[in-house]
C-alpha cells in the first residue's frame, strides 16, 4: 500500500477516533459521579446534532450567512441545550431511581434513548430520513502527492484536542474537578467535605452531554449528512470504547476511543469485503472486546462487597 | 375439612371466570370495530372499567382465583381464545392479530425466563425472534424438510447463536452483560441488510406452512362455512403458547425456579450456598432463546416474509415494555400486556407511527411511578394452599 493511501487511512482512523473518545469520555464522566450507565448518551448526541442543524435553517431564515459566525452559534446552542437536557435527565430520571435496582436505571435510560431517537424522527421535519449537513468550515485542502489532507478535518481534529486538553484542566486544575472527582471517589466523604452532591452530580452530567452534542456536530460536519440512528451506533461504540480503557478513567476513555478507531480501520483495510460488513465488524469487535476482558483493559481493583 | 376446602375453591373459581368472560367478550368487541371513533369509545370504557374494578377492589377475587385454580383459569383462558378465533373465523386480519399476540406471548414468555428469572438481561430479543423467522424463511425455500421439524430447528438455532453470547454474558453482569446484547441487535439488524443470500434489506418470502400434505395457506370450506387460512396457524400457535407456558410455570414452580430467583436476588449469596451460577445462566439463556426462536419461525410463515426492518433494536425494546408493563415474572401479566402493546396500536390507526415512542414512554412512567408493573409477580407458593 502506498503512503498517501495509508496516511488517508490514518487520518480517517483518527476523526472516528476523536468522535469515540469524546462520546466514551461522557459514560466515563457518569459512571465515575453516580456508578450508572446512561444509555441514552448516544442518542443525546443525536439530539444536539438535529439542534445545530435547526438552528443552522433558523440562521439561515434570519439571514446570517457567515460561516464562522453560523458555526459558531450552532455550536454553542447545541452544546448548551444539551448540557441542559443531559442535566434535566440526571436530575429528573436518573437520580430519583438511586435506590432501585440497577435494571431499573438501565431500562429507563435505554427507553429514554427510544423516546429522543423516535421524538428525532417523527417529529423533526423528514426526520425518518438522512438530512445534508451543511460544511461550514473551509474545503481548501494541502496536497501532499497522492494523499489529500483537508482542512476542515485538520481544524476538527485539533479542536477536539483543544476540548479535551481543556476538560483535563477542569478536572485536574480547577476547584469543580476537584469537587467532581471527590464524588466520584466517594460520596459520602465528598458530602462531608461540604460539596453539594446534586449539584456536581448535574453539572457532570451536563458537561458529558455538552460535549457529545459537540461530537455530534463533528460528526455532521465530517460526514455531512446526519440521521436520527446515528447516536445509538455511536453510543454503543463509544461504551465499549469506555470500558476497553476501564470504566471511570478519563485517560482510559480517549484511548478507547482511539483504539477501537483504529481497530475499525485497520479492519476495513484488511478485510476485502469489510466496506459493506465495516458494521457488523464494530459489533463484533464490541462483543469480542467484552468476552475477553469484561471490566476493561486496566482491570477493576475491586472485590465483591457482600 | 375437605368439604369447607372444595367449597371455598369453588367459590374462589368464579371471579377468575368472570373477568375472562368479560375480557373476552370485550376484545371480541374491540376486535370486530372497525370505526377509530367507537375504538377510541371503547379503549376508554376499558380503561374506566378497569380503574373502577381496581377501585372497588374487585381484582382481589380475580387474584384469588388465578392463585388457587390456576390449571382451571388455565382452561378458561384457552376456552375463551378458541371462542375469539371461532367468532373470528372469517375475518382474516383479526386472526392475524390474534395469532401475532400469542406468538409475541411464547416469545416474551422466553424473554421471561431470562430476564424475569434468571435475571441474565437480553435486549436482542427480536434479532432471537428474527432468527427462527429467516430459519424457516432459508429453510421453507430451499430444502424439503417438514415444517414442524424447521419450528424446532428455528428454536435450536437461536439457542445456538445465541450460545455465541454466552461468553461475554456470563463473564459480566449487569450494564456490561446489557451491552453486550445490544451490540448483538444491532450486528444482527445490519448483518442481514448487507447479505445479499438473505435478500438483504428486501428480506425473503417465506414459503407457507404445510404439515402432512395439508397446506396451511388454503381456506377450509366445511359445507357452507368457510373458515380462514389462518385457523390452521391458530391451531398449531395455540399449542406452542400452552405448551410454552406450562413449561414457564412448571420451571418457575420446580426446584430449578427456586435455583433462578436466588441466583437473580444474590448472585453472591447463591453460589455461597452452592448454587452454579454459569449453569443456570446458561440453562435459561438458551431455553428464552429457544422458545423465541421457535415463536420467530412460525411467525415467519405466518407473515410469509421477513426483513431486516422486522427484527431492530426497537422491536427488541417493544419486547422488553411488554415484559414490564406486565409485571416481570407474571406469566399472565405477559399475556396481557401483549395484547394491549400489540393491539392497540393495530386498531388505532393514528397511534401506529408513535408506537415505539408512546411504548417507551410508558415504560419510563411504570419505571418512575409502578416498578413491579401493571400486574406484579405474586409471591411465590410454596405448596399448595400456602398463604404467605
Amino acid at each position: 500500500m502506498d503512503a498517501g493511501l495509508l496516511a488517508q487511512y490514518v487520518m480517517n482512523g483518527l476523526m472516528l477516533g476523536m468522535m469515540y473518545a469524546l462520546v466514551a469520555v461522557g459514560f466515563t464522566l457518569f459512571f465515575g459521579v453516580l456508578d450508572v450507565i446512561q444509555f441514552s448518551h448516544g442518542d443525546v448526541l443525536t439530539v444536539g446534532a438535529f439542534a445545530a442543524l435547526a438552528g443552522f435553517v433558523g440562521l439561515n431564515a434570519l439571514g446570517v450567512s457567515s460561516p464562522w459566525l453560523e458555526l459558531a452559534i450552532i455550536l454553542t446552542l447545541a452544546v448548551a441545550a444539551m448540557a441542559l437536557l443531559g442535566a434535566l435527565i440526571a436530575r429528573y430520571l436518573v437520580m430519583p431511581l438511586r435506590s432501585a435496582p440497577p435494571l431499573n436505571t438501565l431500562l429507563i435510560t435505554l427507553m429514554l434513548g427510544t423516546v429522543l431517537r423516535e421524538g428525532v424522527r417523527l417529529f423533526y421535519p423528514q426526520g425518518a430520513n438522512p438530512k445534508p449537513f451543511p460544511a461550514l468550515l473551509p474545503r481548501s485542502s494541502f496536497v501532499f502527492g497522492d494523499f489529500n489532507l483537508r482542512l476542515d478535518n485538520v481544524l476538527m481534529l485539533a479542536t477536539g484536542v483543544l476540548v479535551i486538553v481543556g476538560l483535563q484542566f477542569l478536572l485536574n486544575r480547577t476547584k469543580l474537578g476537584l469537587a467532581i472527582r471527590a464524588v466520584a471517589q466517594d460520596e459520602e466523604t465528598a458530602r462531608t467535605m461540604g460539596i453539594n452532591f446534586t449539584a456536581i452530580v448535574l453539572i457532570t452530567f451536563a458537561l458529558g452531554s455538552g460535549l457529545a452534542a459537540y461530537a455530534g456536530v463533528m460528526n455532521g460536519l465530517y460526514y455531512n449528512e446526519i440521521n436520527f440512528g446515528m447516536g445509538l451506533y455511536l453510543g454503543v461504540i463509544g461504551f465499549s470504547a469506555a470500558i476497553i480503557g476501564g470504566l471511570g478513567s478519563i485517560y482510559g476513555a480517549i484511548l478507547g476511543g482511539f483504539l477501537f478507531a483504529g481497530l475499525q480501520t485497520i479492519g476495513t483495510v484488511m478485510l476485502p469485503f469489510a466496506s459493506a460488513y465495516k458494521d457488523v465488524f464494530a459489533f463484533a469487535v464490541v462483543i469480542a472486546i467484552m468476552a475477553w476482558r469484561p471490566t476493561g483493559l486496566i482491570r477493576e481493583k475491586i472485590s465483591e462487597r457482600v | 375439612m375437605a368439604g369447607n376446602n372444595s367449597n371455598a375453591a369453588r367459590a374462589g373459581l368464579w371471579p377468575g371466570f368472570a373477568a375472562i368472560a368479560l375480557t373476552t367478550c370485550y376484545l371480541a368487541v374491540l376486535l370486530a370495530a372497525e370505526e377509530q371513533n367507537v375504538i377510541i369509545a371503547l379503549l376508554v370504557l376499558g380503561i374506566v372499567i378497569v380503574v373502577g374494578a381496581a377501585w372497588f377492589g374487585l381484582f382481589e377475587g380475580v387474584n384469588r382465583s388465578f392463585a388457587e385454580r390456576e390449571d382451571a383459569m388455565g382452561i378458561f383462558a384457552i376456552v375463551a381464545l378458541v371462542a375469539l378465533a371461532a367468532v373470528f373465523h372469517e375475518a382474516h386480519f383479526v386472526l392475524l392479530l390474534v395469532l401475532t399476540v400469542m406468538l409475541y406471548s411464547v416469545a416474551t414468555l422466553g424473554l421471561n425466563i431470562q430476564f424475569g428469572y434468571a435475571g441474565v438481561l437480553n435486549f436482542a430479543g427480536a434479532s432471537f425472534f428474527g432468527i427462527g423467522a429467516y430459519t424457516s424463511a432459508v429453510l421453507n425455500t430451499h430444502t424439503a424438510v417438514p415444517h414442524l421439524i424447521v419450528l424446532l430447528i428455528g428454536g435450536l438455532l437461536a439457542a445456538l447463536i445465541g450460545s455465541l453470547l454466552l461468553l461475554p454474558v456470563l463473564r459480566t453482569r449487569g450494564h456490561y452483560a446489557a451491552v453486550v446484547t445490544i451490540a448483538f441487535a444491532l450486528l444482527f439488524k445490519t448483518f442481514l441488510e448487507v447479505n445479499d443470500v438473505l435478500g438483504g434489506p428486501q428480506g425473503m418470502q417465506v414459503p407457507s406452512m404445510k404439515v402432512f400434505g395439508w397446506s396451511f395457506n388454503d381456506n377450509i370450506d366445511i359445507g357452507d362455512i368457510t373458515l380462514s387460512f389462518y385457523l390452521n396457524y391458530f391451531v398449531v400457535s395455540l399449542l406452542l403458547l400452552i405448551a410454552a407456558f406450562a413449561l414457564v410455570r412448571r420451571l418457575e414452580r420446580s426446584w430449578i425456579g427456586l435455583n433462578l430467583d436466588a441466583l437473580r436476588l444474590d448472585e453472591t449469596a447463591a453460589s455461597c450456598f452452592g448454587l452454579n451460577i454459569a449453569r443456570w445462566k446458561i440453562t435459561a439463556f438458551l431455553i428464552g432463546n429457544f422458545l423465541i426462536g421457535i415463536a420467530g419461525a412460525l411467525f415467519g410463515m405466518v407473515g410469509g416474509f421477513v426483513g431486516p426492518n422486522n427484527y431492530t433494536f426497537a422491536d427488541s425494546l417493544i419486547l422488553v415494555s411488554i415484559l414490564l408493563l406486565g409485571g416481570i415474572g407474571n406469566p399472565w401479566g405477559l399475556v396481557v400486556a401483549t395484547f394491549i402493546v400489540v393491539v392497540v396500536p393495530e386498531k388505532l390507526q393514528t397511534i401506529q407511527e408513535y408506537r415505539f415512542l408512546l411504548y417507551a414512554v410508558m415504560v419510563i412512567a411504570v419505571l418512575l411511578f409502578r416498578p413491579e408493573g401493571l400486574l406484579p409477580r405474586p409471591v411465590r407458593r410454596y405448596f399448595p394452599g400456602w398463604r404467605p
